[in-house]
C-alpha cells in the first residue's frame, strides 16, 4: 500500500470476534462486561432495507435506514491479538444486520433465559438456519438455579444435537470464559478453516 | 443521488443523515468487518482539513491508535454503517491502513487455539 505501510516498530495486531446473541434482557451486556477490559461500548448500527418494508419516512428513495443499538467489549489476549465480543440485538427482524455483525466471527453464543425461552428463539433459529458461524447455546442461570433441564431447553428451542448446550452465569468471568471456550472448541471441531474466510458471504 | 427527505414526527428526519454522509452507499470496496483493525500511521493535516466533520473525526481518532471499525464508530459517535463507508473510502485512497488478516480464516485452528489460551489466562 505504498507510503501508508505501518511503521516497523508497531507489532502487527490481529483481531478475532465472538458474537453474543439472544433476546432482550437475557444477559448479553452482562456477559460482555464480565470479561471485557473496557465497559461495554454502546454504538449504533444502521442498515438499509428495501422500501417494501412499509415506512412513511422512505421519501422517494426506495430505501429506509434503521438504527439499532448494540454493544461490544474488548479483551487484549496478547501483544498482537485482541478479541472483540459483540452483543447483538435480540430481534433478527433486521437479518442483514445480523449477517453483518457476525460475518468473520470465530464463534457465536446464543444466551437463553429459561423463564422466557421464546425471547431467544429467533437467535437460535438464525444460527441454526441462516448463518455459517458455529454456535453454542448458553442458559443464563439468573438466580443460580437450573429451572429447566438442558434437554428440555434443547427440545423447546429445537437446537440440533451437535450444538453445545451449557449452563452459565453471565456475571461470572470464569463461567463466561468457559462458555466462550466451549463455543470456540465447537468451531474447531466442526468448521473447515477454508470457510468463513475474510471474504466469505 | 437525492437523499430521502421530509421531516419525521419529531422534526428533522433522523434517517436522512446517513445518506447525506455517504451519498446513499452502503457497500465499500474493501470488506471491512466491525472488528477489522485500522490505523492512520501517516497523518496528513491538509487531507484532514478537507474532510467533512464525521470523516475528520474518524481520521483523527484512527491516528491515535490501532483500533477496530466498531471502536472508531463508538468514539466518534458515527453509526457503524456510516463509519464503515467513510473508513472504506479512506482505505481505498490509501489514507488508512487496514491491518491485513493475520489468519486466512476466523476458523483457523491456530487462531482458535490462541484465543482459547488467552481466555484461560483471563479466568485465572
Ligand atoms: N441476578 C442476575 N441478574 C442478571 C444476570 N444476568 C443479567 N442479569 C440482569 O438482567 C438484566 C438484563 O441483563 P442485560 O445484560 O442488560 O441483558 P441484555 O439485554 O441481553 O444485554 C440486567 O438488569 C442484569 O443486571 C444473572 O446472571 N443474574
Ligand atoms: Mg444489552
Amino acid at each position: 500500500m505504498g507510503f501508508t505501510s505501518s511503521p516497523a516498530s508497531a507489532p502487527r495486531l490481529a483481531s478475532a470476534k465472538i458474537v453474543v446473541a439472544g433476546g432482550f434482557g437475557v444477559g448479553k451486556t452482562t456477559m460482555v462486561s464480565a470479561v471485557s477490559e473496557i465497559p461495554p461500548v454502546n454504538t449504533e448500527a444502521w442498515m438499509t432495507q428495501a422500501a417494501r418494508t412499509v415506512d412513511p419516512l422512505t421519501g422517494g428513495s426506495g430505501k429506509v435506514t434503521t438504527t439499532v443499538a448494540m454493544d461490544f467489549g474488548r479483551i487484549t489476549l496478547a501483544e498482537d491479538l485482541v478479541l472483540y465480543l459483540f452483543g447483538t440485538p435480540g430481534q433478527p427482524r433486521f437479518w442483514q444486520m445480523w449477517d453483518d455483525l457476525s460475518r468473520g466471527a470465530s464463534a457465536a453464543v446464543v444466551l437463553v433465559d429459561t423463564r422466557r425461552l421464546d425471547a431467544s428463539f429467533p437467535a437460535v433459529d438464525y444460527f441454526e438456519n441462516d448463518s455459517d458461524v458455529p454456535f453454542a447455546v448458553a442458559v443464563n442461570l439468573f438466580d443460580g438455579e437450573q429451572t429447566h433441564r438442558l434437554d428440555d431447553v434443547r427440545e423447546a428451542l429445537r437446537i440440533s444435537p451437535g450444538v453445545p448446550l451449557l449452563a452459565c452465569d453471565a456475571r461470572s468471568r470464569e463461567s463466561v470464559v468457559r462458555t466462550l471456550v466451549a463455543a470456540l472448541r465447537h468451531t474447531m471441531d466442526t468448521a473447515a478453516p477454508e470457510r468463513g474466510g475474510a471474504a466469505a458471504r | 443521488m437525492r437523499p430521502p427527505h421530509g421531516p419525521g414526527p419529531g422534526g428533522a428526519n433522523p434517517w436522512v443523515r446517513p445518506y447525506v454522509l455517504t451519498g446513499g452507499r452502503t457497500r465499500t470496496r474493501q470488506r471491512l468487518h466491525v472488528h477489522t483493525l485500522v490505523s492512520v500511521p501517516y497523518y496528513d493535516p491538509g487531507y484532514a482539513d478537507l474532510l467533512p466533520p464525521e470523516a475528520r473525526s474518524l481520521y483523527d481518532t484512527a491516528h491515535t491508535a490501532v483500533q477496530s471499525i466498531a471502536e472508531l464508530s463508538a468514539h466518534c459517535s458515527v453509526s457503524l454503517g456510516v463509519a464503515r463507508v467513510l473508513l472504506g473510502d479512506m482505505a481505498a485512497r490509501e489514507r488508512l491502513v487496514v491491518n491485513p488478516e493475520a489468519y486466512t480464516s476466523p476458523y483457523d485452528p491456530r487462531l482458535l487455539e490462541r484465543v482459547i489460551d488467552g481466555l484461560h489466562q483471563l479466568a485465572r
